[in-house]
């Protein structure tokens, strides 16, 4: 379970503090499938950041199946089993796509594994594996090999920030099959940061993070007819001008 | 052979035992062992330190190795191999120098090569530069090479240094004949005060001659690095340099490649790039459950390979 209580993250700058994330409290169940959306700047990222320790929280605690994990490394947080998907993954110079996958699940994987891997995410791996991951690869290449990449862990907790950015609309259906497969095989918990209406249809609950807090949750059914209403018919320009108004 | 000397030719040579085929092992200023066979024959020089290798025409899957080891502190050698490798033939020739200097004095070993490679040969060339010991003496090495390529012949050509020499002043000279190809791949890692210069000059002389330059490098501490990779066309021709360097500590780099064409036809490209390692790659591999000096090395080693 992950359980987490009054985050917060705020940055300094020129003598004023500004709060990014304030008091999120959020308890997810094992096993559980929530995709995380909101506006942008709203504290996605950062709250996702926070959960793997790519960013250090200023107050508040995450705790990992009973495990304080609020000050550990990176690495030991992975090391228990969180993976993060990266929303800009970096390029390596001379690492091919097999040495990422093999760091990625720490030991040296079959040949039918890798192919299987990669085929999650819709690449093929006899035109893969030995390819260097940089700057050959294409946006969408490099995502999905990320994605690989958080697959190979047997992580029980992972987390992508925005999956579908950057891939193309027919590798985007493969995608939405990857995450589907995942959340029915019901072994790890899924954090998924997303946009997209279909990723946001399959979820357990949806979080809605806007301004550092939580904003909503609840299924789908309950918070997508929110979601448009806010982000659609909220909009001043599209409303009908009032006689005499200015 | 001690287990110093088995240990020094296993790193510049990959060499367990001695090698099948045609070889010539030389330790602390002396030939150790040497075997010609029917298509490879190996000659020591008169009146200077160093042998001829010739290959006869149309030699193919075949090797030579050519070792080099100090093991003795103190040892300053220079040493002359001229290579003639026949038309039409297909090699390997595998090169390298190890040093251990376990005393105060320096050792030093210049080879100067020359490989002149017949009509549609291709030789595949690697060269390992090592050095180990805890001795004061510093470990230096000068190599300078030379490579005329005949018409239609390919010579790959990989240099490696990683760690463990002092002082290297490295001068490469390569001439690619019409429809001839030169592909050079440099690594190079210095670490403490070391200090490395390469120099490499590549004329593309024949028409359709193609050639590559590919330098990756590695920078740390207090190292010091100069790299002058220059492609020339002197006729129509493809010539494309790429020097890459990883930069850490207090070390200096300088990398300046030179292209020149004197024919209109000539298509020459120069890329260079020195940066440190990008943070979001480390935070990656520790993301996969490495500790930062494991993704630092993975890193590493994935550049230099």
């Amino acid at each position: 379970m992950l359980k987490i209580q009054n985050l917060q993250y705020s940055v300094s700058a020129e003598g004023k503090t500004t709060g990014i994330l304030r008091g999120i409290d959020l308890t997810v169940e094992p096993n559980h499938f929530m995709v995380i959306t909101g506006p942008n700047g709203g504290g996605k990222t950062t709250l996702a950041k926070c959960i793997m320790g790519l960013a250090q929280p200023t107050g508040g605690s995450i705790t990992w199946n009973d495990t304080d994990i609020t000050h550990l490394t990176i690495t030991e947080r992975a090391k228990l089993g969180v993976r993060y998907g990266f929303q800009h993954p970096p390029r390596f110079k001379g690492i091919t796509v097999r040495d990422l996958l093999t760091v990625a699940a720490g030991r040296k994987l079959s040949h039918s594994e890798e192919c299987g891997l990669l085929t999650q995410v819709g690449l093929c791996a006899k035109d893969y594996l030995d390819r260097e991951v940089n700057t050959s690869l294409s946006g969408g290449e490099v995502k999905r090999i990320e994605i690989a990449t958080v697959l190979a862990g047997n992580a029980n907790l992972m987390i992508f920030d925005e999956p579908e950015a950057g891939i193309d609309l027919w590798s985007f259906s493969r995608l939405t099959e990857t995450f589907g497969a995942l959340r029915d095989k019901r072994n790890a918990t899924i954090l998924v940061i997303s946009h997209q209406e279909r990723i946001l249809s399959m979820a357990d609950s949806i979080l809605m993070v806007s301004d550092g807090k939580i904003a909503d949750r609840g299924t789908p059914a309950e918070i997508l007819p929110k979601i448009v209403k806010d982000t659609v018919f909220s909009c001043k320009a599209l409303e009908p001008k009032t006689e005499g108004g200015n | 052979m001690n287990d110093i000397d088995r240990s020094l030719l296993e790193a510049v040579a990959s060499l367990h035992e001695i090698p099948q085929g045609a070889y010539n092992i030389r330790k602390d200023g002396q030939s150790e062992a040497r075997n010609s066979t029917d298509e490879i024959r190996i000659i020591p020089k008169e009146g200077v330190d160093g042998i001829e290798i010739h290959i006869a025409p149309g030699t193919v899957n075949q090797s030579v190795h050519i070792p080099v080891i100090l093991a003795k502190s103190g040892i300053q050698e220079s040493v002359v191999n001229d290579f003639y490798i026949g038309e039409g033939s297909d090699v390997l020739i595998v090169a390298g120098c190890g040093i251990h200097n376990s005393g105060s004095e320096d050792s030093a070993h210049s080879g100067v090569h020359t490989f002149y490679v017949g009509k549609g040969a291709h030789v595949k060339y690697v060269e390992k530069h090592y050095g180990q010991g805890e001795g004061t003496g510093s470990r230096i090495m000068n190599p300078t090479t030379a490579v005329y390529l005949e018409e239609g012949a390919t010579m790959e050509m990989d240099m490696t240094q990683i760690r463990g020499i002092d002082s290297t002043n490295r001068e490469t000279t390569i001439h690619v004949g019409k429809g001839a190809e030169a592909v050079l791949t440099e690594r190079l890692l210095t670490h403490g005060t070391q200090k490395a210069e390469s120099k490499v000059d590549i004329f593309l002389d024949g028409e359709d001659s193609t050639a590559r330059i590919l330098s990756r490098s590695v920078g740390q501490d207090d190292s010091e690095q100069v790299f002058f990779p220059c492609m020339t066309g002197n006729d129509k021709c493809f010539g494309h340099v790429q020097c890459d360097s990883i930069i850490m500590g207090n070390a200096k780099i300088s990398s300046i490649p030179a292209i020149r064409a004197n024919c209109t036809d000539a298509q020459l490209i120069h890329e260079a790039a020195i940066g440190k390692i990008a943070g979001d790659q480390l935070l990656k591999l520790m993301t996969l459950g490495l500790t930062e000096e494991e993704a630092e090395e993975h890193i590493l080693n994935g550049f230099l390979k």
